[in-house]
């Protein structure tokens, strides 16, 4: 799932300052599951802004709407009834929800009011850590199943450096070191060699590297 | 012989090599290396000098090993995956070579986050096992990373770094035979007070015949005070400094401190020498580089062999 | 201010505080008349919005008063109203309201003395806060000068 963490209110603030009615925009899906953007969310701080606008003797309107998926024209296309009463959108999904409703309403002011952070999993309740980093060329078959280049901090594909200690990333003892994860799973599989193949230089074309990426299905794309 | 390196001619002259290391000035005063390298002549082979170590801005590589080069001595480069891309990096290993330096280390680098710009972006095209087969493909198939032929290849001796006491301590060996698959000519290790452990590692390079196929050069880092030796203890990752170093350097009076270490450094050097495998030495004196000459003499490493 | 008299939400649980506040009433202990209660099943079903719509609507101070530590009847519902107080109290500080506006206390069932003490405490604590700013625009009132 992406996940996200609302901005700090001061900044939220600031992006809607100059209006008076806005559009509050949640997403169902994963901005929803990290607690970040979903309908809860969107009440929670659609109250509280209301709250920060009274507090400055002002008033301010919230048209409150949490949609399917927001990076999806079809969901998006609802706004419609609401977006010609209001000056501005907020959003609460991640960045690609934020971008569909700039694309749709063309003349539509829309702020992010959640810091997109990354493609990760739910490690416990309220806790999130980062998995891949869509580089284009999958390679977890070849480390076990652990992302090297997501999860460790040097992105090494033949890790580990020197600094791994006790399982943990020189960066910080809070830090998973993905090389020791690597190992540890390559010797339950009994795959040990496998670590003794040189992973070659990487190319980077398929990930971000090579351009604004695009995918297109020639079956189903219209 | 591969390349003109000193570090190589030393090596298959079947002498000891010893290096040692000068860190580039946080400011553009030529003279700081210059005085720091002066310091070295006569007593070494090479001298490394460090790639923005511990990811603080310094004067480049490049140009302090280019200094050091027209002083008559033999720089090492320093190069980290942290800070260049592959055309960065291939780039600069041409125009170290157009300067008459032949040897280099390949590295990872610290990570970002220590240093003094932990807002910046890291790099990591490559990694050091990489970067090792990118210097060797320009070396000896005179190609670039890319494919594309080079007009002059540059003939550089690849040296790279290994810790024996990172974790998984059972990888250690495989990781270095990775680096040794990947084609380098010698390995510079983290600096040295586990003797058993090192000896440990030792033992399984040389089952494995690695150190057939690599030199070998111990890191040697002599203590100054009983307080550097608890923060290398406590604080440097990867580190592995035995509480009897602590205690023995505990044990004597402050002025006799910086003594003392010498001593510890003399002892683990004549020690190590009679290691399977040691095929000589990095002395790596931080911030007390004077004390390098006499170290190697201490140790009986003099005279350096001419060529 | 002298006249100023708060109004206090309290979130009170039903297997303890709400019971303590009946307990108070039976020694015929006075609490101000400020705290109007809001009997919850647990304080784990008091959500983070529930707290913030009683400031909106012009609370001056709220406490959510659940059962003490290991005793609450669904496991761990007070514990999980003791986050959403945590989480509560930054957001109001955000906003520029003092976080001090909101509590989570604990008690169990037999502690109407406890009740009592904490009602008047925390009313006199808001009384001294003043007025919660969002409701004098509200109301259309100007701030006292
Ligand atoms: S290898 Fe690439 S695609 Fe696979 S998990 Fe890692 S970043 Fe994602
Ligand atoms: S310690 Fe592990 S995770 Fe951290 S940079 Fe080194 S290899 Fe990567």
């Amino acid at each position: 799932m992406i996940t996200a963490e609302r901005k700090p209110m001061e900044e939220i603030l600031e992006c809607i300052n100059p209006y008076n009615r806005i559009l509050l925009v949640g997403c169902n899906e994963c901005v929803t599951v990290c607690a970040a953007g979903g309908r809860k969310e969107v009440g929670l701080l659609s109250t509280a802004l209301q709250m920060a606008f009274m507090k400055e003797g002002r008033t301010l309107e919230v048209k409150e709407i949490t949609l399917e998926r927001q990076c999806d024209p079809e969901y998006v296309e609802e706004l419609i009834t609401y977006i010609d009463q209001v000056e501005a959108v907020l959003s609460m999904a991640c960045g690609c929800g934020v971008q569909e409703i700039a694309r749709r309403y063309a003349t539509k002011p829309v702020f992010p009011a959640v810091n997109t952070k990354f493609m990760g999993a739910s490690e416990r309740q309220g806790v999130w850590s980062e998995r891949c980093r869509g580089c284009g060329d999958c390679l977890l078959g070849l480390t076990g199943g652990i992302c090297p280049i997501a999860r460790c901090s040097k992105r090494l594909m033949n890790g580990p450096c020197g600094g791994s200690t006790k399982g943990k990333c020189e960066i910080s003892p809070d830090v998973d070191c993905a090389w020791n994860l690597i190992w540890e799973r390559l010797k339950a599989l009994g795959l040990e060699k496998k670590y003794e193949e040189i992973m070659v230089a990487k190319d980077w074309r398929p990930s971000w590297h090579g351009g604004p990426r695009r995918i297109i299905r020639e079956d189903m794309a219209e | 012989m591969k390349t003109d390196s000193v570090v190589e001619k030393v090596l298959k002259s079947g002498q000891l090599v010893v290096t040692s290391e000068c860190g580039p000035p946080r400011g553009a005063n030529p003279d700081k290396v210059r005085e720091k390298a002066e310091m070295l002549r006569g007593y070494v082979d090479g001298v490394n000098v460090t790639d923005n170590q511990t990811a603080m801005v310094r004067m480049s590589s490049l140009s302090a090993c280019i200094i050091i080069k027209q002083m008559g001595m033999d720089p090492i480069l320093q190069m980290v995956c942290r800070d260049r891309n592959r055309l960065a990096m291939q780039s600069e290993v041409l125009g170290a070579y157009a300067h008459g330096i032949n040897t280099m280390l390949c590295l990872s680098g610290d990570h970002i986050h220590f240093g003094d710009h932990p807002m910046a972006t890291n790099v990591y095209d490559l990694d050091s096992v990489q970067a090792i087969q990118m210097v060797k493909k320009m070396r000896d198939e005179g190609k670039f990373q890319g494919g594309a032929d080079i007009d002059t290849p540059p003939k550089m001796f690849i040296g790279a770094a290994a810790n024996p006491f990172a974790d998984p301590f059972e990888l250690r060996v495989a990781r270095l035979a990775k680096k040794v698959k990947a084609g380098v000519d010698f390995i510079q290790t983290q600096c040295i007070y586990n003797m058993e452990k090192f000896e440990t590692w030792m033992k399984g390079v040389c089952e494995r015949g690695l150190h057939k196929q690599v030199a070998i050069l111990p890191g040697i880092t002599p203590m100054k005070t009983v307080g550097m030796a608890k923060y290398m203890k406590n604080r440097v990752p990867g580190m592995d400094v035995p509480d009897e170093i602590v205690k023995r350097m505990g044990g004597v009076p402050k002025e006799q401190q910086a003594e003392e270490g010498m001593k510890i450094a003399v002892e683990q050097i004549q020690r190590l020498r009679e290691v399977e495998g040691v095929a000589g030495f990095h002395i790596m004196a931080i911030e007390w580089e004077q004390k390098v000459p006499e170290l190697v003499e201490r140790a009986g490493l003099l005279p350096r062999p001419k060529f | 201010m002298g006249n100023f008299e708060p109004v206090i939400v309290a979130f009170c649980c039903h297997y303890c505080a709400y019971t303590a506040a009946d307990m108070a009433g039976s020694m015929r202990l006075s609490y101000p008349s400020n705290v109007k209660i809001v009997r919850v099943p647990c304080t784990g079903k008091v959500d983070t919005k529930h707290i913030l719509q009683a400031f909106h609507k012009g609370a001056d101070g709220v406490y959510v008063a659940g059962c003490l530590e290991g005793d609450c009847h669904f496991k761990n519902g007070n514990i999980k109203a003791a986050r959403r107080v945590a989480r509560v109290k930054k957001l109001l500080s955000e906003i520029g309201i003092e976080e001090e506006r909101v509590e989570m206390i604990t008690m169990s069932a037999g502690m109407g003395e406890r009740f009592a003490q904490t009602a008047t405490d925390i009313t006199e604590k808001i009384r001294n806060l003043g007025p919660n700013p969002v409701k004098n625009i509200r109301d259309g009132q100007k701030q006292p000068a």
